[in-house]
């Protein structure tokens, strides 16, 4: 015997017992934090292959986002008037932008993940979450880059921000268990029916519509706003507003809405995922 | 003095028939939700399964090297997927002790936009290694493919053969304490497939457990000392490798050969039975050393006489290729029961199965032949290449040898 000077890293060196799939399966935690390797080269390799070939790399993630605020600025802005509770129209969409392009980003790619790497899942065996996992995580390093922008953009601007931006973290994160959880489901359901594929454009642009990237959520009736709270990303970009400008009340109550409407979904998604992984190669 | 590394008890594996079709339309699932209930009770079509695996069970043993052969579907790399966690089994279980490496195929993970030194990574962080483990290894995984000078190319730049190079050599270095490999050594040039076949071999002696589908018998024999043979999704022989794969062959040989004609009982000629004549005792129809004088008998009976008949027989392999034919003039038989005898003096021909076809041609020229049933099997150790296609039919030995001579410029 030679070659067991590292740990192991497949299976673990106890018995495996490999028998029919059960009805309800739990989340392999252990075996997730076993990968994490794995996981880490999957964020490496999603986020080297992103910009090979293209002739600004990564520039990118800044122009996408700042591309889009310079359109909606002109449009509902300047044309359409909406209003922006008196911040200028660049900060008043960027701010919304940020975590919008990034969610859509992130759910399109766990989305597609599991059909993107439909040979690996036919040809070997490791937890098969660390793909959604591993598509949300690394759209996180253009969130950064865009996030770079905005600073920028802040400055220019001379708005400082308050000590609401502390809670700056804990919005992303709920973007980021959006994404997660609605891709969990979509991921698997891509796996079977490819006709998400084709919703999914739809789906992101109505919700997007849905969600107060291009108009402050004042424009909502006041009692039919937590209904509003439904949609996670009305409380992620409004929290995302408040805590980079400091402009308006927190999103108190919406944002209780959405982070229940976000645990839901992601636990389900989590769920329907894992009862679909003892399938999925056969499937797929 | 060892225990299962695996174990695998009645083993099923179900799959839905037209379930591997590319995937499901939405659409088919509401057509199918809508007209459900204008479907007759309980008059849901039954036979949509197909069962891939059924009832397999069997112990593989801490060190053995074992070859899974049979036909294409028989379900053999189903077991293997299971074995490696890819799908689920629908009935039994198996338990496997030990970090489990697969190599169902080359290349697994490889990316064609990254280089080759991205790809090693991934590769080999896909199939189950650390960093820190190809870190370590890395400089002996580049140097045995030999591909060191495009490290730093994008993947698809490379040829297909140095593709293959790379991912093997990636996939050698893995050191799993269980090897599940699906017939990944039938990639690259004949050089590098040797390398890989030392390399397995190497692996197998460091005492670990290796499970190895091939239709390659050479490759069969040469790595394996038991084999299990799978057929339509059950175990249908297991044992030392050499008994496994000539029943294996003489099965495939014989299924390939069921439409020839049996002598039928209005000719004149007919043939009752044979065997290898030996000294020693042993299978009827297998001949245990080639390069001795064989002889095999044949019972004919004859009706009519035959004063001006011939005789030929050929000898074909498991590929359908005529290895060698003899014809024999002025043949006489008279009526009733014989022992005809063929006898060569060596039959050095590769060890595997064999299609003999003897015939007697009458007074009249009307041919009477059979195809040697069971077919005839040569045992022993195959010394030609150690690749099927290019080892040829005969089974001579053969050695290397160089020696310097003294370079003259004196000529004119």
């Amino acid at each position: 015997m030679s070659a067991t000077a590292e740990m192991p890293v497949l299976a673990k060196p106890a018995v495996l017992r490999i028998t029919p799939p059960p009805r309800w399966v739990a989340l392999p935690l252990g075996e997730l934090w076993a990968y994490r390797e794995l996981l880490y080269f999957f964020v490496w390799r999603d986020i080297k292959i992103r910009y090979k070939q293209t002739a600004i790399g990564a520039a990118w993630a800044i122009l996408q986002p700042f591309l889009t605020m310079v359109v909606f600025s002109l449009f509902f802005g300047r044309l359409a008037h909406i209003p922006s509770n008196g911040l200028p129209y660049p900060i008043f969409y960027y701010s919304a932008l940020l975590p919008w392009m990034y969610f859509a980003a992130a759910l399109q790619n766990a989305t597609n993940t599991i059909v993107e790497n439909q040979r690996l899942i036919t040809k070997v065996y490791f937890p098969r979450l660390a793909l959604p996992l591993s598509a949300v995580a690394s759209g996180l390093v253009d969130f950064g880059i865009s996030f770079a922008m905005f600073v920028a953009m802040m400055a220019y601007y001379r708005i400082r921000p308050g000590a609401a931006v502390l809670w700056l973290p804990a919005f992303l994160l709920l973007a980021v268990l959006t994404a997660l959880g609605v891709g969990l489901w979509l991921s698997a359901l891509n796996a079977i029916y490819r006709d998400v594929r084709y919703v999914l454009p739809f789906l992101v642009q109505f919700w997007m519509f849905a969600s107060p990237v291009a108009y402050p959520s004042s424009l909502v009736p006041e009692k039919w706003r937590w209904l509003y709270g439904l949609n996670p990303m009305a409380g992620v970009i409004e929290g995302f507003r408040w805590s980079l400008v400091g402009q308006g009340a927190p999103p108190g109550r919406l944002l209780l809405v959405s982070a229940a409407v976000v645990v839901v979904v992601f636990l389900s998604g989590a769920a329907y995922f894992q009862k679909m992984e003892t399938t999925i190669a056969d499937v797929v | 003095m060892s225990e299962a590394v695996i174990k695998v008890e009645g083993m099923g594996k179900r799959y839905r028939v037209g379930e591997r079709e590319r995937y499901y339309a939405l659409r088919d699932v509401l057509t199918r939700a809508l007209t459900a209930p204008f479907r007759r009770n309980g008059q849901r079509r039954p036979a949509d399964y197909l069962w891939a695996l059924r009832d397999v069970s069997f112990d593989i043993q801490q060190g053995e090297v074992v070859g899974l052969i049979g036909r294409n579907g028989s379900g053999k790399t189903t077991l293997l997927k299971i074995l490696s966690r890819i799908t689920r089994p629908t009935a039994g279980f198996a338990e496997v002790h030990g970090r489990v490496g697969s190599l169902l195929e080359v290349g697994t993970g490889f990316h064609p936009e990254l280089t080759g030194r991205e790809n090693v990574y991934l590769s080999g962080a896909v199939l189950g290694m650390r960093k820190a483990e190809i870190n370590r290894k890395f400089d002996e995984i580049v140097a045995f493919s030999g591909v060191e000078r495009f490290l730093d190319t994008a993947l698809k730049h490379f040829s297909t053969g140095m593709q293959m190079r790379l991912a093997f050599s990636v996939a050698a270095h893995l050191e799993p304490e269980i090897l599940l490999v699906d017939e990944v050594l039938a990639v690259g040039d004949l050089e590098f497939q040797k390398k890989c076949l030392g390399k397995m071999e190497d692996v197998s002696k460091g005492g670990r457990t290796i499970v190895f589908v091939s239709h390659q018998m050479n490759q069969i024999r040469r790595l394996c000392q038991r084999v299990l043979w799978i057929d339509a999704g059950q175990v249908r022989r297991d044992g030392p490798a050499e008994p496994v794969i000539g029943a294996y062959e003489q099965s495939s040989l014989a299924a390939t050969h069921t439409e020839r004609r049996e002598s039928s009982s209005h000719e004149s000629v007919w043939f009752s039975g044979w065997e290898v004549v030996r000294r020693r005792g042993g299978e009827s129809n297998s001949v245990s050393e080639g390069s001795e004088p064989v002889s095999i008998r044949v019972r004919v009976c004859n009706q009519q006489s035959i004063q001006r008949g011939k005789a030929t027989a050929f000898i074909y392999d498991g590929r359908g290729v005529l290895v060698s034919g003899w014809s024999f003039d002025s043949f006489q038989l008279s009526p009733g029961n014989h022992e005809v005898f063929l006898t060569f003096s060596n039959l050095p021909l590769r060890p595997g199965a064999y299609n003999v076809i003897f015939s007697i041609y009458d007074d009249h020229g009307g041919q009477h032949y059979w195809t040697l049933a069971p077919p005839l099997i040569i045992e022993g150790t195959a010394v030609t290449h150690f690749m099927d296609e290019w080892a040829g039919v005969l089974n001579i030995p053969c050695s290397l040898e160089c020696r310097q001579i003294e370079f003259s410029t004196r000529g004119n």
